[in-house]
């Protein structure tokens, strides 16, 4: 047996893994019967049927007839800088209002690129703030903290 | 003729001055989206979800949300042609003429055929929806719970087996889907499933969130992986006005497909995807001369153009009559019309006859506006595609990011995008076409409630499925589907087939 197909080798693992676990935390909710079907039962079956299938990819990862496939690397740069920018933006909304938020996210999420400058970037920013503002607080009316709160005098 | 009053009821809902102006919004925002490179029709819709929640008139809403669709639609029609970067599948045939024909210095003319191909495929499948949507309204009036999970059950097999990639790894995308669709109360014991105590998550996660991280940001950060490579015609766009031999030589294409998308988009599963590489298959054995094929033919833009506007128009038969979508575009449609509490179904036409009609309607004015929108801005749409990606997507995060934020006002939404960007990457770096996730996702709370019905009205006999007629033959199609896709002869046949946009 020799391991042909990486990708399909992975995404087995991967809905083996879902379907286990959505059937592990479906226990605590009640099954019930075929006629009268509790809150557990759907998701149960249906992470039984993930789990299943989640294994005959597996398996059929090691299969002749598959095709070699590698799993390509992994831009861990680009995850983290894009995905923190964004959860930056969430975690200092309140706090620092949508435009210091807004050019501290296009800062951290535009260093991902790698054709980063910073001139550039400062521009797109300010322009992105005029944008947000005439676009969701003065067009859609969006409720949200626009300036710092502590600038802003309640 | 009751079709012409319908109509008639439809135009005047679409033709009121606040409807005009945001389908007109709608087409245009879908189009400055969808022209961007690296942004597909799910991804534009998904960041301007948020935007139709905010209206207060579901028709008003709906009415735009669809103008996005098109306009996104034919925003990646001129990607394709200009830049020979596809928007999404659905346009993928277009590069291969299209951009053969942009770089004979004749973009102009490609893009007018694209225009007028869509519009008169529009044209066509707006009268066709009006016409079908009410008969089969008059069947779904019929359907049990047993019909509703069956066809649900079918609507969902049909997509697997049309999403290119693995067949098995579809169907367990849907699964996956469906469980994520369970998060939240469940309606008939009030257990918050899957919640773990976060307050937030007893409402279910928000539809746009789902979509937007993984459409969106997974898409963003995909494409930083690689370094870009465009070669965009700025100058060479030409004259517009495609020659009088243009005109006889794009006719028939762009009738038959039209009859194509219309067929097809009805279909579960089917839409502008199967419909465009049909329609370009189609011309390729019909024409004279199909060596000419690949190296710029009008034949092989004007027949895909309109039969991916077609099947796109045709998928809202479905989703408007029976409250299945059968494509993810359809999936986010559907979600748009919850939250104005708006239960898709049969009921929908006499409930809202308004907002039923007022839709229809509004698509064929729509497309006359992409019509008049995009001959005479095609300049612009050139000039927004040397934006520089590194500069775009910043933009597409914090439109997301604040998008996500006004759903609920509360920042929530916003961190829930972030582990469906890691699982929207994860998928596509295992090959896992993520598009029917996110129809189960739509459908896994109302196929659960169906089998509940079914179940509790049968007594727990499980072959209330296979004894009504109707649900035994939706489920009989669903089986010999996946028989069908399983024989290795069409196995092969569809690798083939799909491979064909990987080239």
């Amino acid at each position: 047996m020799k391991l042909r197909n990486h990708k399909d080798f992975w995404s087995g693992i991967m809905f083996l893994a879902f379907g286990v676990l959505f059937m592990f935390w479906s226990r605590s909710y009640q099954l019930g019967t075929a006629a009268k079907m509790g809150p557990g039962y759907f998701p149960t079956v249906l992470g039984g049927i993930m789990a299943v299938l989640g294994l005959i990819i597996l398996l059929g990862a090691f299969a002749r007839s598959n095709t070699e496939t590698k799993v390509e690397k992994i831009g861990l740069k680009e995850i983290v800088l894009v995905l923190v920018g964004v959860a930056a933006f969430a975690s200092l909304l309140n706090l620092l209002g949508m435009m210091l938020s807004i050019i501290i996210m296009t800062f951290v999420a535009a260093s991902a690129s790698h054709e980063f400058k910073f001139k550039e970037t400062l521009i797109n920013s300010i322009v992105m703030c005029v944008l947000a503002y005439a676009c969701f607080v003065y067009g859609l009316e969006v409720q949200m903290p626009t300036w710092p709160s502590f600038l802003v005098s309640r | 003729m009751e079709i012409f009053s319908n109509l008639a009821l439809g135009l005047s809902v679409a033709a009121s001055l606040e409807n005009i102006f945001y389908c007109f919004l709608g087409c245009l925002l879908g189009t400055l989206i969808g022209v961007l490179p690296g942004i597909g029709p799910l991804a534009t819709i998904a960041m301007l979800l948020p935007i139709t929640y905010k209206m207060t008139d579901p028709t008003t809403a709906l009415i735009m949300l669809a103008g996005i669709y098109y306009g996104a639609q034919y925003g990646g029609s001129t990607t394709a042609i200009l830049v020979n970067l596809p928007g999404e599948t659905s346009s993928v045939v277009t590069t291969l003429d299209g951009y053969q024909m942009a770089r004979q210095g004749r973009a102009g003319p490609a893009l007018a055929t694209a225009a007028i191909g869509s519009f008169f495929a529009g044209t066509v499948a707006t009268i066709m929806i009006a016409g079908f949507a009410p008969p089969l309204a008059e069947v779904a009036f019929k359907f049990g719970p047993a019909e509703y999970f069956s066809l649900m059950v079918l609507g969902l097999i049909a997509a697997v087996v049309l999403a290119h990639g693995s067949i098995i790894k579809a169907l367990a995308m849907v699964v996956l889907g469906l469980l994520l669709g369970m998060i939240g109360t469940d309606v008939n014991s009030g257990v918050a499933r899957f919640s773990f105590d976060v307050p937030e998550l007893t409402d279910g996660i928000e539809f746009a969130a789902v979509a937007m991280g993984m459409f969106g940001f997974g898409e963003i950060i995909a494409n930083l992986e690689q370094k870009e490579k465009r070669e965009v015609f700025t100058n060479s766009v030409g004259k517009l006005m495609p020659s009088g031999e243009d005109f006889r030589r794009m006719a028939f294409p762009i009738v038959r497909g039209t009859a194509v998308g219309c067929f097809l988009g009805i279909l579960p599963g089917g839409g502008a995807v199967l419909s465009s590489f049909s329609a370009y298959a189609i011309e390729k054995k019909l024409h004279k001369n199909p060596e000419l094929f690949g190296k710029g033919a009008i034949e092989g833009v004007a027949g895909p153009e309109s039969a991916n506007n077609a099947g796109s128009q045709a998928s809202f038969i479905p989703m408007l009559t029976l409250g299945i979508p059968t494509n993810a575009v359809m999936a986010l449609m559907v979600a748009g019309m919850m939250i104005h509490n708006i239960q898709p179904g049969p009921q929908v036409m006499n409930s809202n006859p308004n907002l039923f009609w007022g839709l229809i309607a509004s698509m064929w004015i729509g497309n006359l506006m992409l019509l008049i929108l995009n001959l005479p801005l095609v300049g612009l749409w050139v000039r927004l595609l040397t934006i520089p990606y590194r500069v775009l997507y910043p933009a597409i995060l914090m439109f997301c990011c604040i998008g996500a934020y006004s759903m609920n006002n509360n920042v929530f939404d916003v961190y829930m995008t972030i582990p469906f960007a890691i699982l929207g990457y994860t998928f596509k770096k295992l090959d896992c076409e993520p598009a029917p996730l996110l129809l189960g996702f739509v459908l896994g709370k109302l196929m659960e409630e169906y089998l509940r019905r079914a179940m509790t009205i049968s007594r727990g006999d499980p072959t209330v499925f296979v004894t009504r007629p109707l649900s035994a033959t939706m489920l009989g199609i669903a089986v010999v589907l996946l028989v069908i896709v399983s024989l290795p002869s069409i196995k092969k046949k569809r690798k083939e087939a799909f491979s064909e946009e990987d080239t």
